[in-house]
């Protein structure tokens, strides 16, 4: 009974921060994406835009949702569903940090730990295909069934060269648990360069890394990869004839989906929540952090731009958020009594793992700001030429090296 | 729970399976079944095989059902029509099945040997770990033929291909 309270509370909230993510991450990328193009970006509602996300999901909540008259109905409302469900399933193996302790309950971060766990997320995003397949063929539209076969052919072929990429790092850590792939990867060689598996011998994994990101790109649509919604061939690929909380749906998807890609190449090649240094410098970099950010902040307050009227409240009251942010990361530091203190020690894996994959998601978003589309020709010749050869390279040369020294 | 899980995905299999003959459209039935093969992936996770469950979703619902659907839609198939039958089809097919089923089952009881019932969590060998063991100790000499004949078949494949060109 415990256990099923336990695993409610823990979805909920997974699911509750993972869907805020997700709505702020289109924030994020907007305002990063402006600021590439020498742009402002959403400034409008909320100090710097940061109430978009929430004025988005009224509008897209409020809006008339129109169904074509042509359409499948069944397979039509079920395609998004299925794109919406399955993105937030695959995220329930992926461990955030370490087993923690709170009010006496032990429990990992992490929803469930199966020991099959990158299979089933592999499982998971072969079948996540039909979301996008079956919408694009049930909206009967030229532009969204050739999306939708788009999608079909290019997941299947990215599929390939991304199980192998994921196979070489397994063949070092010998587990398919995700909570123990993280272990494996924790320590310092020589003292001070982390244990990751892109530095980790006996053949550090940096090409199978960068195999897995770029066929991830492709995985879930995004540029230089988003044939399926080339917006200046097809309209908008996939979801044309979708509005609304369809249309929503498909989108929640998309950036679920990049967030799992995410944390799964943070699990499989950065070390998961190992810190990048070693401990004493590991606590002191996010206070450092925090609190540098902080002060710029508060110093940027004195010398605001006339026309930026927001600036002169928002900058402080963001500095002194991030300074708190940053004193909550000295608690480890202080005498606390015992309770807190085992609360206190989670959060600096929890930082560590975010950071990573928000410097993963931020790759995401500068990709999309800096590089033009592939033709579907040259996406499939890269692909089956050129990254799976690749691949299976690296998976070879990889399970030679394991087998003669390890 | 373990036997309410299996009567719920069992129903589910059975029901998706009768929907893939029944269904008129291409696309309903490959993916009725996509349903088939995912209901018993969990039929294999509830009798403790999970590497075969998760190689169930990612061969046959993941790669062959989606190019399966993929080809429905290149071609874009409609929905069949049904031709004029013999009025006698259904209830001779009707009786022919029971018929069959009934000579399975009696043939299936009295041919092989009785044996313990399966009982959920009693079998512990399905991690991959276990499989990998034995299909690179005691299953080696099949497993590689297995994999010659496939590679023999992508051969065979990219032939014909190349005749069209």
């Amino acid at each position: 009974m415990e256990f099923i309270i336990i695993s409610l509370v823990k979805a909920a909230l997974v699911a509750f921060v993972l869907l805020t993510l997700a709505a702020y991450l289109v924030w994020i990328e907007r305002k990063v994406l402006a600021h590439i193009q020498l742009r402002v970006g959403p400034y409008r509602v909320g100090p710097h835009g940061l109430l978009q996300p929430l004025s988005d999901l009224i509008k897209l909540l409020t809006k008339e949702g129109v169904m074509p008259a042509s359409v499948n109905k069944f397979y039509y409302l079920l395609a998004p569903f299925i794109a919406v469900a399955l993105a937030l399933v695959s995220i329930s193996v992926i461990p955030f940090g370490n087993e923690i302790e709170i009010f006496g309950i032990r429990t990992w971060m992490q929803l469930t730990d199966v020991n099959i766990g990158l299979l089933v997320i592999l499982a998971i995003s072969s079948v996540s295909v039909y979301g996008i397949a079956l919408g694009g063929w049930a909206s009967n539209n030229k532009y969204a069934l050739l999306g939708g076969l788009r999608s079909a052919a290019q997941m299947i072929s990215y599929e390939l060269p991304m199980s192998l990429a994921i196979v070489s790092p397994l063949l070092i850590a010998n587990t398919l648990s995700l909570r123990e792939v993280a272990q494996a990867q924790s320590g310092f060689i020589f003292g001070f360069i982390p244990n990751w598996f892109v530095f980790q011998g006996p053949v550090p994994q940096i090409l199978s890394f960068l195999i897995f990101l770029i066929a991830g790109f492709a995985e879930t649509n995004r540029v230089p990869f988003d044939l399926p919604e080339a917006e200046n061939e097809l309209v908008a690929g996939f979801h044309t004839e979708y509005s609304s909380t369809c249309f929503a749906a498909f989108f929640t998807a998309e950036y679920i989906n990049m967030v799992t890609i995410s944390a799964l190449a943070t699990h499989l090649f950065l070390g998961g929540w190992n810190p990048a240094f070693p401990e004493p410098v590991a606590g002191l970099v996010p206070v450092l952090l925090f609190f540098g950010l902080g002060l710029v902040l508060l110093y940027h307050a004195t010398q605001t731009v006339k026309t930026r009227t927001w600036d002169k409240y928002s900058f402080p009251v963001v500095g002194l958020i991030a300074c708190g942010i940053g004193s909550i990361f000295l608690t480890p530091f202080l005498p606390l009594p015992d309770a807190l203190a085992k609360i206190a020690q989670a959060i600096g894996p929890l930082f560590w793992f975010a950071a990573k994959t928000g410097a993963i998601l931020f790759l995401f978003i500068w990709v999309r700001g800096t590089l033009p589309r592939f033709r579907f020709d040259q996406l499939m010749r890269f692909t089956w030429l050129f990254l799976f050869p690749l691949a299976i390279f690296n998976l070879m040369l990889t399970g030679l090296a394991v087998a003669l020294w390890k | 729970m373990d036997a309410i899980l299996f009567l719920l995905f069992a129903t589910l299999a059975v029901g998706c399976g009768i929907n893939l003959v029944v269904q008129t459209h291409p696309i309903s039935s490959a993916l009725s079944l996509v349903g088939v093969m995912g209901s018993l992936a969990v039929l294999y996770l509830l009798l403790g095989a999970e590497f075969m469950a998760a190689a169930q979703m990612i061969v046959y619902a993941g790669a062959i059902m989606v190019l399966f659907v993929f080809v429905i839609m290149l071609l874009n198939a409609g929905a069949e029509t049904r031709k004029a039958r013999s009025k006698l089809a259904l209830p001779l097919g009707a009786a022919g099945l029971f018929a069959l089923l009934a000579i399975l089952i009696f043939s299936v009881q009295a041919l092989l040997p009785r044996t313990d019932p399966v009982r959920f969590g009693a079998f512990t060998g399905g991690t991959a770990k276990a499989i990998g063991q034995k299909l690179f100790t005691e299953y080696l000499l099949p497993f590689e033929v297995t994999s010659v004949l496939i590679l023999i078949a992508i051969l065979g494949a990219v032939v014909l291909a190349r005749k069209e060109i």
